[in-house]
């Protein structure tokens, strides 16, 4: 098993060219026949990942499974995982099958939607295993052009906008990083981002922190601030961060069903994975200069966004808005950079991406017997569907952060890690808590209970056995991890602690080399 | 001594001479009944050229400098060859329905590309004025090849004055050139700016480059290209879009750095301006446009802009990033025109963007093909034409110009909306009238062979990358 990354990366593909080579015609069985063959390859991609898991040494930080390969332009075609990639892995290839089980019902032109998904698999995997810095530009950036086509071709009315705004924002912001990348391979004559043998890796290369003029300033940390910078404008909009967060809302409502669990659950999640992997590690100083300000731009996010999800009327818009304001805690928990920060931002992130998934789900299956996404179309649903009741219920509750579930954890760590490093930004950030139990409960209230009224609810029916198979595996998650984090913690736990000691070792270095200077 | 300067430019003499035997024979023959024939063998004729040159090696210089064959030279005519003769091929059922297969046409191709041959090996002032004006007086006359068009006159009369004008200023860059250095020859220019060249000899530089940029269609001497592109027909847009791109943009690299190597200082910021504006004017001025042989103008001019990208940086790799920018830009216009080339509704020609309406349903496999094709225009992994970006990117960089790169990104991310434009509508538009089904096999086969090469060519590049880096270490010693 000497190439199980490639396998598990690759297997997505080779299931989307059996359908664009094989599967002909458009017909009822061709279209079952395309549903199958997707859920068939991302079932078995999960299988494979399984294994990774299970021969994966948590107490070992440095990069495992590692491949490599010869590419071109002096550039080297590796991949591995740590204790920060392979949860994210894991919930790539977890979701999937769920992702496309959700899309049964859809019958506009399915092969072209399940092959969109699968190379969107491939994609998103590649991302969080590539160890070459290229290499992992070109699947953060490649993933832009399924979900392009996702949200133009199966998303809703306004859904050209939507798609143009969503891949034009976020490849101005990823171009910025190409050049960084550019620059810092002049630099450090690499692009090896970890696992390279004998020779330099990225992650443990000394950027320059030298301050230098510029346009009559002096730019304090250097080369490496110019560095953090650029990557900063890459992951704040895929994560996305206060302000540049415009482009998800919109991107969310317009998608499909099966589109935005995928943005919310995995997407985002690369933007936070990117702080990880390259913020942090490659530009210790520049993020210690530049955490104050990340940690005032979460705070902000965090409530006003929940300010903002309070006045929608769009439920997809409402949870989109809150995923924003999720996203605050976890780049909150990042840039406070210790080690209940870090754990947890990376377990919110596994957390949303079950629980956000989820609530996108549920907002799914009452539109897609409803056709519409108005809050003010329903009202009472507990009366027709007490099954789908209840699992609302659950995620609404994860979202909020009840304990007990998932989404606690995180907040909870990740507050934990912020009072330690700047207590007013922890005090603002805990009102989103409340925020957050605000518009989620009123959600809840609003589509969920009081009389059924409207008439044309009365024939609504409850879910499905389809549907409820889809559920049971997300309930089960959010309350495994809410009762036994340390399923997680155990895992990313080393891997982060070398991370933060690494910042550390750095920052130190660099205020004992400027307290010398001074002298 | 005349037997072994005839040697080295063996490969120029035969396609002249072919030329001018078939258009003897084909005058006194058959005439358009002959140019089927005259188009297959004219292509064949080049790809037999293009392995001959390719195969060649070392460095020959003959007619006591004026003509170089070295490893830069053959990169470039192998490219030209290829382009020209895939160009040739694609268009022979397009002229044929459309009325305008006439013999002459694969001649003056075959005469245009005599000329890009001689431009690139050019070692001397008289030598590249020989073959630019070959080349050009060729492609004046295609660009008018049909006659009782309207638009396609005018398209052949702008090109000309306009063309004129540019061979004015480049004339006149080299007789100040000459003035000042006193000899034509590159490697005495070289002599002559050793040390702190004369203010004359670097306004012969300035007029020179101007003449230059108008041949590779660099802002701000661009104008006549989207009217060129639009009056010509569509296989002679294709051709234009091509080969003599890759000649000038050779030409270009050989006289900044055989002949102006020494003062690079001198000539770079020229170049990086030349970009930076070529990247932006083709980004934003495509937007607005609705005919796609415009907008490929447009998006032909902004890549120009990139690959002087590379060419500003004054470096051996970026003279191979630029080379290998061009061997991309190459394949992808080829599988692009291609399927300009099968825009037909009723049998007539459209090239309204908007015809396109939901063309992925009909055709998912050809719409698919130019999914690939445009995103790898727009420069978007994983397709090659992102590695082409990241090449010049790297080479601006490391050159010294990290503002170039920064402006270069941003202004693929405005290009980027343009091609996206023509993704909306054959994806995501509503379905109105069809264009007409099916398409030749031969357009079909370049169309998927271009697709294919963008995604494949991610492995390896075909190699290419080490033949760019020997041409470029060639150029640049």
């Amino acid at each position: 098993m000497g190439n199980l990354l490639s396998l598990t990366t690759f297997i997505p593909l080779l299931g989307a060219a059996i359908l664009a080579l094989f599967l002909r015609g458009d017909d009822e069985a061709a279209q079952r026949n395309a549903k199958w063959v997707a859920f068939a390859t991302t079932v078995f991609c999960f299988v494979v990942s399984l294994f990774i898991l299970f021969e994966f040494d948590p107490s070992n930080t440095d990069f495992q499974f590692v491949e490599d390969g010869e590419w071109l332009l002096g550039l080297r075609y590796r991949m591995g995982v740590d204790g920060i990639s392979i949860l994210f892995v894991m919930l790539t290839t977890f979701l999937m099958p769920l992702v496309i089980a959700s899309c049964w019902d859809v019958t506009t032109r399915v092969k072209e939607y399940m092959i969109a998904f699968l190379v969107l698999e491939t994609l998103m995997l590649g991302v969080f295993m590539a160890l070459d810095m290229v290499l992992f530009y070109l699947f953060f950036e490649a993933g832009l052009i399924p979900m392009f086509l996702i949200i133009g071709i199966w998303g809703g009315k306004n859904r050209i906008y939507a798609s143009f705004k969503f891949f034009l924002y976020t490849f101005l912001g990823s171009v910025l990083m190409l050049v960084a990348m550019v620059a810092m391979f002049a630099q450090a004559g690499t692009t090896c981002i970890g696992g390279c043998g004998d020779g330099v890796s990225l992650l443990t290369y000394n950027f320059s922190s030298e301050a230098f003029p510029l346009l009559g300033m002096q730019v304090m940390g250097g080369m490496q601030t110019m560095l953090f910078l650029a990557f900063f404008a890459s992951f704040a909009v895929k994560m996305p961060m206060w302000p540049v967060h415009t482009w998800l809302p919109d991107a969310h409502v317009q998608a499909p069903t099966a589109g935005s669990v995928v943005l919310a659950a995995i997407l985002l999640k690369m933007g936070g994975y990117g702080f990880l992997r390259f913020s942090l590690p490659m530009f210790p100083v520049a993020t210690d200069i530049w955490a104050p300000l990340v940690l005032w731009m979460s705070a902000i996010a965090i409530v006003y966004t929940s300010l903002v999800a309070l006045v929608q009327s769009d439920m997809k818009k409402l949870i989109a808005y809150s995923s924003v304001a999720h996203m605050g805690y976890v780049t909150m928990g990042i840039f406070a950079v210790n080690q209940q920060g870090l754990d947890g931002a990376i377990f919110q992130m596994i957390s949303h991406g079950f629980v956000s998934g989820a609530l996108f789900l549920c907002v799914g299956v009452i539109y897609d017997r409803m056709h519409t996404r108005e809050i003010d179309a329903y009202g009472g649903l507990v009366n027709r569907m007490p099954a789908y009741a209840m699992i609302f219920m659950l995620f609404t509750m994860a979202n909020v952060g009840l304990p007990g579930t998932s989404g606690f954890i995180g907040e909870f760590l990740t507050l934990m890690g912020v009072f330690q490093v700047n207590t007013w930004v922890a005090m603002v950030a805990t009102t989103g808590v409340i925020l957050s139990a605000a518009y989620a409960l009123w959600l809840y209230r609003r589509v969920v209970m009081g009389d059924l009224i409207k008439e044309a609810l009365r024939s609504i029916t409850d879910m499905t056995r389809r549907e409820r198979a889809i559920f049971a595996p997300l309930v089960f998650m959010t309350l495994l991890l809410g009762v036994y984090p340390a399923l997680v913690t155990d895992i990313i736990g080393p891997s982060v602690s070398a991370l933060v000691d690494h910042v550390d070792v750095a920052v130190a270095d660099y205020d004992a080399a400027s307290q010398f200077a001074e002298n | 001594m005349l037997s072994a300067d005839i040697q080295v430019v063996l490969p120029e003499i035969v396609l002249a001479v072919y030329a001018m035997i078939a258009l003897l024979g084909a005058v006194y023959t058959s005439k358009d009944g002959m140019a089927s024939i005259l188009v297959w063998a004219t292509s064949a004729v080049m790809v037999l050229l293009a392995l001959w040159v390719g195969t060649d090696s070392g460095t020959q210089v003959a007619f006591g400098g004026m003509f170089v064959d070295d490893g830069f030279a053959r990169f470039a005519k192998v490219m030209i060859l290829l382009s020209a003769a895939a160009v040739l091929l694609m268009s022979e059922g397009y002229m044929l329905r459309h009325g305008l297969l006439r013999f002459e046409y694969p001649l003056l191709v075959a005469l245009a590309t005599v000329g890009m041959m001689v431009m690139v090996s050019a070692g001397d002032l008289m030598a590249l004025y020989m073959g630019l004006e070959l080349q050009s007086l060729a492609l004046y006359v295609v660009a008018s090849l049909r006659r009782d068009s309207q638009k396609s006159t005018e398209a052949g009369l702008k090109y000309f004055v306009l063309g004129a004008l540019s061979s004015g200023l480049l004339l006149y860059g080299a007789s100040l050139t000459y003035g000042f250095a006193g000899t034509t020859l590159f490697s005495g220019i070289v002599e002559a700016t050793s040390d702190k060249p004369s203010l004359g000899l670097l306004f012969g530089l300035v007029f020179l480059l101007a003449g230059f940029a108008f041949k590779v269609s660099a802002a701000p001497f661009h104008m006549w290209t989207p009217d060129v592109y639009e009056g010509s027909p569509t296989p002679v847009t294709a051709f234009f879009a091509t080969a003599p791109k890759v000649a000038a943009m050779a030409l270009f690299a050989r006289v900044v750095f055989d002949a102006f190597g020494g003062i690079v200082g001198d000539w770079q910021q020229i170049v990086a301006f030349l970009s930076v504006i070529s990247m932006f004017l083709g980004a934003v001025a495509a937007i607005g446009q609705t005919n796609i042989k415009r907008l490929m103008a447009y998006s032909s001019i902004a890549h120009m802009g990139f690959a002087l990208m590379g060419l500003a940086s004054g470096t051996a790799f970026g003279v191979q990033a630029m080379l290998i920018y061009m061997a991309i830009y190459v394949t992808m216009n080829i599988g692009t025109f291609a399927f300009i080339m099968s825009m037909e509704k009723d049998g007539r020609v459209v090239t309204d963007i908007a015809s396109l309406n939901m063309y992925s349903k009909r055709e998912p496999l050809k719409a698919g093909a130019m999914l690939f094709l445009l995103f790898s225009l727009a420069g978007v992994p994983p397709f090659l034409g992102f590695f082409g970006k990241l090449y010049v990117l790297r080479a601006a960089y490391e050159g010294g110009l990290a503002w170039l790169a920064i402006a270069g990104v941003v202004a693929s991310v405005i290009g980027a909306f343009y091609y996206l434009r023509i993704v909306y509508f054959m994806y995501f538009g509503e379905e109105r009238e069809a264009l007409d089904p099916g398409m030749s096999p031969v357009l079909w086969g370049f169309l998927m062979a271009s697709a294919a090469i963008m995604l494949g060519g991610v492995v390896n590049m075909f190699g290419i990358e080490p033949m760019a880096a020997f041409a470029a270490a060639a150029l640049v010693n």
